[in-house]
């Protein structure tokens, strides 16, 4: 068979001739920073794909910026890739018609532009993905010709040193340097000797100094202060009829003020059932500095954080035997293991929504805002090829099927109706308008009921991994959906059917006196009673402090 | 400021008064008083004008569930559905304490 004639280096012999024409403004891989947006120019051509370091805490910010000032006339229809839309920049450089497509995972505070920007016709979308989706992608079919992250310091080589923020910037890297892409790293300091290295110089092309530090965002902070009778009433009830029930060892906490609750009844309310060590144990995390208090009092063994969380640096510094730490003693964060793990090493996640349909399904994508789910719909899941020993895995195994598969427990807890005054439990999930809206491939469900294994609302908490159909599945979700409309379609004779079976529980069956439910039993009050339990050595950052 | 007014038949008397939940933002007080009818009276005062038919669902809900004979004053103060029937429970535990 005869061979066609090719040349097996096209990218590579193109990638050196992009950077041959830099070669004047570069000494060894440094570019000087008021020379970027020429620089950009020269590197990024017409339809690249290029990632924009976007994460959930930390932002290429002196890039994004950067990008938005080239010539649209030089660079123009690139197709970005970034996992968090967070900043202005990331959609101006849409209406400047730098970029006409996105794949990404998360919106966050842009999510309303995207949506209009979308219907308006100024973004194309490619996807909206899990994170595990889009950093999977990243070395199938969205291999990067371009990336541009953040980094804290580089040494003169261009070693990288990203330390307590390093997130997923490694991933995003390799998916480059490997496969002929261009890395461009925005960083904030230049040193002699780095305090390690986080990502080699061998996997990086330009180094630029920024104008100013990174943007870098306190997202997990959750005041204790805030904190409400509702939520700690909540919370016991998911300690005692979840976390004991099942034997919950290893874990994820989504982010808010229900789960900020539970982590501060363990010391206390999980103490006096007598479950220190039998319960939440090994944990996934981002560092909320309200777990602090049950780590101070020996509930954890060990947590992996998916990024940093400002102030907690120090903390965490002192706390090796808990926490991931190199041996310059900063952590070591990493998103996409700290989501696989989520995904298939621990025995729940727990997490709240905005919306959540009759049979279960939950979204936080409601009407005219594009969120996006980030990690929740990967940790929110069961992947059905695990298989796994622990107690809670095998509590939810069919019994009666010799090959019968355990199963992650999965659980959603919300207020019937939120502060807005507006019930969660909707008929029809705003995801499936937007869909239309949009033009998306699929409804964006952030966790689909086939996948919740219980959902725990003030009223009690339904076990719907027990319900034998699907109309009993929904009788259960009204028997506490409170006076929203599909609760006021609950009967007591339904609820009392269901309490009898076991598929509904309520505070008194589960022993809990509504009237416990007190701020008095949260092992911190506020964020100087944290600071206090971490010997001082959680910072807050200015906003989260008081001045009294 | 609205004035809301609500009666059920109902069979099982209270034997004392009660009083539970705080006046503060996003909370409310409920009292209950012993009554001789086999009927509840409730009165709500609110600061949240338009939620009569919520108000009317929560005390619906909760007489279901707990069919108590009492005279009832609820001072609101923008509480959500779920924390007026955390209080309405609150009651019925205190009430059951006496027993």
């Amino acid at each position: 068979m005869e061979k066609p004639q090719r040349n097996w280096d096209t990218k590579r012999v193109q990638k050196a001739q992009r950077l041959a024409k830099i070669s004047n403004l570069m000494t060894g891989k440094y570019v000087e920073t008021n020379q970027i947006i020429t620089v950009l120019e020269a590197l990024i051509a017409p339809g690249d794909k290029v990632v924009l370091e976007g994460d959930n805490q930390k932002q290429a910010s002196f890039l994004s910026q950067s990008l938005n000032l080239v010539n649209p006339k030089k660079v123009n229809h690139l197709h970005m890739i970034m996992s968090s839309i967070s900043r202005p920049e990331h959609l101006d450089i849409f209406e400047r018609k730098i970029a006409s497509k996105i794949d990404f995972s998360y919106a966050g505070a842009q999510s309303v532009r995207v949506s209009q920007m979308i219907e308006d016709g100024k973004m194309k979308l490619g996807d909206i993905h899990t994170y595990l989706e889009l950093y999977g992608r990243l070395f199938i079919d969205l291999i990067p010709n371009v990336v541009l992250v953040a980094a804290d310091k580089a040494d003169k080589a261009g070693n990288l040193y990203t330390g307590f923020n390093t997130e997923e910037t490694p991933t995003i890297v390799e998916a480059a340097a490997f496969k002929d892409g261009i890395v461009i790293v925005q960083v904030n300091e230049v040193v002699d000797e780095l305090p390690r290295i986080d990502i080699p110089a061998g996997w990086v092309d330009v180094v630029v100094p920024a104008d100013k530090p990174y943007e870098l965002e306190a997202l997990f902070t959750r005041d204790p202060q805030n904190i409400t009778e509702l939520q700690i009433l909540m919370a016991m009830m998911a300690i005692k009829g979840i976390y004991a029930e099942h034997g919950v060892q290893s874990l994820n906490h989504g982010i808010g003020f229900n789960t900020a609750a539970i982590e501060l009844l363990l010391p206390t309310y999980g103490a006096s059932l007598g479950l220190k060590g039998k319960i939440a144990r090994n944990w996934v995390l981002n560092p909320h500095p309200t777990i602090i208090p049950a780590i101070e009092s020996g509930w954890v063994e060990s947590i992996h954080s998916f990024g940093g969380e400002v102030g907690m640096e120090k903390y965490i510094a002192a706390r090796p035997d808990i926490f991931f730490v190199g041996q310059d003693g900063t952590m070591r964060s990493n998103r996409v293991l700290g989501q696989i793990a989520g995904q298939y090493a621990v025995d729940m996640f727990i997490g709240s929504t905005l919306q959540l349909d009759y049979d279960g399904n939950s979204s936080t994508v409601t009407r005219g805002r594009l969120s996006g789910f980030g990690g929740a719909p990967n940790m929110g899941h069961n992947p059905g090829g695990r298989r796994h020993s622990t107690p809670a895995w095998q509590s939810l195994r069919d019994q009666d099927n010799a090959l019968g598969k355990g199963q992650k427990l999965v659980v959603q807890m919300v207020e019937t109706y939120g502060a807005n005054k507006k019930p969660i439990f909707v008929e029809n999930l705003d995801a499936l308008a937007v869909q239309k809206q949009a033009g998306l491939a699929n409804a964006p469900v952030m966790i689909y009921s086939e996948d919740t294994t219980h959902i725990v609302t003030e009223e009690g908490i339904a076990y719907l991994y027990k319900a034998t159909s699907k109309a009993q599945r929904q009788a259960a979700i009204a028997a506490i959906g409170g006076v929203t409309p599909l609760g006021m379609t609950s009967t007591k004779e339904s609820l009392d059917q269901l309490r009898h079976a076991g598929i509904v529980k309520l505070p008194e069956d589960l022993g809990i006196k509504r009237s416990d439910a007190k701020r008095s039993l949260l092992a911190a009050q506020t964020i100087d009673d944290l600071v206090e339990w971490s010997d001082g050595l959680y910072e807050p950052p200015m906003k989260f402090r008081t001045w009294s | 400021m609205e004035q809301l007014a609500y009666q059920y038949q109902t069979s099982q008397p209270i034997s004392k008064r009660v009083h539970v939940g705080v006046v503060g933002s996003g909370d409310l007080e409920i009292l209950m008083f012993p009554t001789d009818k086999s009927e509840s009276t409730v009165k709500v005062r609110t600061g949240s004008d338009g939620f009569d038919k919520v108000w009317g669902n929560v005390l619906t809900r909760f007489f279901d569930r707990y069919p108590i004979s009492a005279d009832i004053v609820i001072n609101d103060f923008g509480a959500t559905p779920g924390v007026v029937y955390l209080r309405l429970t609150q009651a019925m535990e205190e009430l059951a304490d006496e027993k």
